[in-house]
C-alpha cells in the first residue's frame, strides 16, 4: 500500500471503510428529514405540509438501513447484541444501540402509526386479500377513528413530534460525538463536530426530501406545489449557510491555532484530500449549492427555472454532504498519527467492505421507501378522499 | 472418618494455605499472585537501546503475532541539520523485527525507540470499547477479552500511539499484554527478557523494592504524548523531543 513519510506500522492498513462513511450520511439523511417534517407539525410551517409525510417515511426507511453498513463492518456481528445486554457506559458507541432504538420505536414508527392511524383503519375497511390483513394487523387492533380519538392521535403526534426534535438531534448528534470525542485524532476531535454533523444532517435531509418529493410528483404525473418546494429550499439555503458558517469557524479555528498537527492537516487537504474535500465538498457540494440557492432568492425567476435550480442543487448538495462524511471518515485515518506521514484507502468493489455493498446499502432505503409509499400513501387528503367517501358510505 | 482433635489441629494450617489459592483464583494458585499488589508499566532506556530488533522477534514469537503487525516495533530517528534548518528522517522497517540498515553519516543524530502499548492508567482505547471487551486490569494492564470483542475497531482508533491492530484471522483487537501469561507467574516480559542491553524493564510501580523508584527519582524520564493525559506507563529515559 502506498505511503508516505513515515507511519506507526499498524497504522497502514485502514481501520473504517467507505461503510462507515455511509453510516453518518444515512443517519443524517434520517435526522434531517425528520427535522423537516417537524417544522409543519411544531412549528406550523404550513407551506411544507406536502412534504411531511413523505419526510416520516423516508427518515423511517433510512433509519431501517442505518445500522446494516455497521453490521456489515463488524469482526463479530453476532456478538453486537451484547451492546444491549452489557453496554459500556463510558463508550459512546455503546450508546448507538438505545439512541436507535429509541428514535425508530419510541418516536419514528409511533408518530408514522398515529398520524396513518385513520387511513390504515380506512384501508382496512376497504381493501380485500392480503392488503386486508396487513391492514388489520396495522390497525394493532384499534379502528375507532371517532373525531375524538383523532383528535387525542393528534395530540399525542404533536407530543411526540416536540420529543423527536431533541432526539434527531441526539441520534445525529451522538454520530459526531463518536468522531469529536477521539482526543488521539486531531482531525475529529473537535466540539464543533456534533453541530457540524447536526446541521449537514439537516441539509442532506431536506435536500434527499426535496429530491425525492418533486420525482416521486413527475413519477405519479402531478405538479409538485411551488410553494411547498420554493419554501423548503428556503430551508435548505437558511441550513446551508448555517452548516457552511460552522465549517469555517472550524477551519479558521485550525489554521489561527496551528497546533502541532496543523502542517501535517494542511499538506494532507493540499494534497491526497485536494479533490474530495476543496473540490468536491466545498466549491462543487457548498459553494455552488449555497450560490444558487441565493439566487432563487434574490432573483425573479420562473416556476420552471426555480424546479431546475432546486433539483440540480440539491443533487449537489447530496453529493457534497457525502463528500464531507468521506473526507471525516477516510481523511481522519489517512495520516499518521505520529504527524510523519501518510497512507491510502483503496476501496475494494465486491468485497465484504467494498464499493458494491455501499451501492446495495445506499439503493436499499430508497426500495423501502418505495413499498412503504406503497403500503402507507403520503398523498395529500383531497386524494385520499375517494377512499374517505367510500367508507362514509358503507 | 475418624478424625482426633490432634489430627484436626495439623490440618488446619495446610488448609488455610490451600483456601487461600483458591480463592486467590485460577491464574494466581501457582504463585500467589495477588493482582491488588501490582501496578505494571515498563522503563525504556533510549540511550541503551542498539535496535536489535531481538525484543520484536521475541515477542512476534512467544505471542504468535500475525506478519505485518505489530505488539511492539523499534523506530529509527535520524536528524539532520542542513543549512541551519533541521530534518527528520524517521523509519520502522518490518517493525524493526531484523534490526536497521548500518549508516555511518557524520554529523547525523541517530536513535532508537521501541515502542509498544503504554498500558495507560486512562487509557482512551478501553474508555471507547463499546462492551467492555478491552479493560484496565487490578494490576494496571490493558487487555482485550477475544471471546467478547465485536471487531469495531473504535479501540483502534482511539489509540493515540498506534498500538492496536484487528487480528486478521480472529477479527477481534490485538495488542501488547504485557505478556500478562508471564508476568502472573513471576516472570518478566519476553521483550525485556531478550534485550541484550537491559534497555527496557519491566517495572512494578507497587513494589517498593522495584528499581524502577530509584530510577525515575535520578533520571529525567518521559512518556509520550503527555497532553493527551492517558496516564502512559511506558517511560522513556533519553526521548528527544522530536519523538511522537
Amino acid at each position: 500500500m502506498p505511503t508516505d513519510g513515515f507511519m506507526y506500522p499498524n497504522e497502514i492498513e485502514l481501520q473504517w471503510s467507505v461503510l462507515i462513511v455511509l453510516y453518518p450520511f444515512l443517519t443524517g439523511l434520517v435526522a434531517g428529514a425528520f427535522i423537516l417534517a417537524s417544522l409543519e407539525r411544531v412549528f406550523r410551517v404550513e407551506a411544507v405540509k406536502p412534504t411531511y409525510r413523505l419526510a416520516l417515511l423516508t427518515a423511517l426507511a433510512f433509519l431501517l438501513v442505518a445500522p446494516l453498513p455497521l453490521q456489515l463492518h463488524l469482526g463479530h456481528p453476532e456478538r453486537s447484541f451484547e451492546m444491549y445486554l452489557t453496554p459500556h457506559r463510558s463508550s459512546a458507541m455503546a450508546m448507538f444501540g438505545f439512541v436507535y432504538l429509541w428514535y425508530l420505536m419510541a418516536v419514528l414508527v409511533l408518530e408514522i402509526w398515529l398520524d396513518y392511524r385513520r387511513d390504515i383503519v380506512v384501508l382496512s375497511q376497504t381493501t380485500t386479500g392480503i392488503k386486508r390483513l396487513l391492514y388489520r394487523v396495522l390497525t394493532l387492533g384499534s379502528s375507532n377513528i371517532s373525531e375524538n380519538a383523532l383528535a387525542i392521535d393528534n395530540r399525542v403526534g404533536w407530543v411526540i413530534t416536540v420529543i423527536g426534535i431533541p432526539s434527531a438531534f441526539l441520534l445525529h448528534g451522538y454520530v459526531g460525538f463518536i468522531f469529536g470525542s477521539i482526543k488521539a485524532n486531531p482531525w475529529w476531535s473537535t466540539p464543533l463536530m456534533p453541530v457540524v454533523f447536526l446541521f449537514s444532517a439537516m441539509v442532506s435531509g431536506i435536500a434527499a426530501v426535496l429530491l425525492l418529493y418533486m420525482l416521486l410528483n413527475r413519477l405519479r404525473k402531478q405538479p409538485s406545489d411551488i410553494r411547498c418546494v420554493d419554501t423548503v429550499a428556503k430551508y435548505l439555503f437558511y441550513m446551508f449557510i448555517i452548516d457552511f458558517s460552522l465549517e469555517m469557524v472550524d477551519l479558521i479555528h485550525r489554521i489561527y491555532e496551528s497546533d502541532e498537527s496543523f502542517r501535517s492537516l494542511d499538506f494532507m487537504v493540499h494534497t491526497r484530500l485536494f479533490l474530495s474535500q476543496v473540490v468536491i465538498q466545498i466549491l462543487l457540494g457548498t459553494v455552488l449549492p449555497i450560490v444558487l440557492l441565493a439566487l432563487t432568492q434574490v432573483a425573479r425567476l420562473s416556476e420552471i427555472a426555480r424546479k431546475r435550480i432546486y433539483v440540480f442543487a440539491g443533487c449537489l448538495t447530496l453529493i457534497g454532504i457525502f463528500a464531507m462524511r468521506w473526507n471525516v471518515v477516510i481523511g481522519g485515518q489517512l495520516f499518521s498519527k505520529s504527524f510523519l506521514g501518510y497512507t491510502t484507502y483503496k476501496m475494494g468493489f465486491a468485497t465484504k467492505e467494498g464499493l458494491l455493498p455501499a451501492i446495495v446499502l445506499t439503493v436499499l432505503p430508497l426500495f423501502i421507501l418505495w413499498v412503504l409509499v406503497k403500503v402507507l400513501p403520503p398523498w395529500s387528503e383531497k386524494e385520499t378522499a375517494p377512499v374517505s367517501a367510500a367508507v362514509a358510505a358503507n | 472418618m475418624n478424625m482426633t482433635r490432634r489430627h484436626f489441629l495439623v490440618l488446619l494450617p495446610a488448609a488455610a494455605l490451600a483456601w487461600e489459592n483458591i480463592l486467590a483464583g485460577a491464574p494466581e494458585t501457582a504463585t500467589n499472585y495477588h493482582t491488588s499488589e501490582h501496578w505494571w508499566g515498563m522503563l525504556v532506556d533510549i540511550e541503551k537501546c542498539i535496535g536489535c530488533g531481538s525484543c520484536v522477534r521475541a515477542c512476534q514469537k512467544e505471542n504468535n503475532v500475525p506478519d505485518g503487525y505489530y505488539r511492539t516495533w523499534i523506530e529509527r530517528y535520524r536528524i539532520k541539520e542542513v543549512n541551519g534548518v533541521e530534518t527528520l528522517e524517521v523509519d520502522s522497517p518490518d517493525g524493526g523485527m531484523n534490526g536497521f540498515p548500518s549508516s555511518n553519516e557524520p554529523g547525523v543524530k541517530e536513535f532508537f525507540v521501541p515502542k509498544m502499548c503504554n498500558h495507560c492508567a486512562d487509557s482512551p482505547c478501553t474508555q471507547v470499547c463499546p462492551v467492555g471487551a478491552t479493560f484496565v486490569t487490578p494490576d494496571g494492564v490493558v487487555l482485550v477479552d477475544e471471546k467478547y470483542c465485536l471487531g469495531c475497531r473504535y479501540c483502534i482508533q482511539a489509540c493515540p500511539y498506534g498500538c492496536r491492530f484487528l487480528h486478521p484471522q480472529k477479527n477481534v483487537a490485538q495488542k501488547c499484554t504485557l505478556c500478562y501469561h508471564r508476568i502472573t507467574q513471576g516472570l518478566t516480559t519476553a521483550c525485556c527478557e531478550n534485550c541484550p542491553t537491559g534497555a527496557r524493564q519491566l517495572a512494578d510501580l507497587k513494589n517498593p523494592k522495584d528499581p524502577i523508584h530509584e530510577f525515575l527519582r535520578t533520571h529525567s524520564v518521559q512518556v509520550l504524548k503527555p497532553h493527551l493525559a492517558t496516564g502512559a506507563k511506558l517511560f522513556y529515559n533519553g526521548l528527544d523531543g522530536a519523538v511522537r
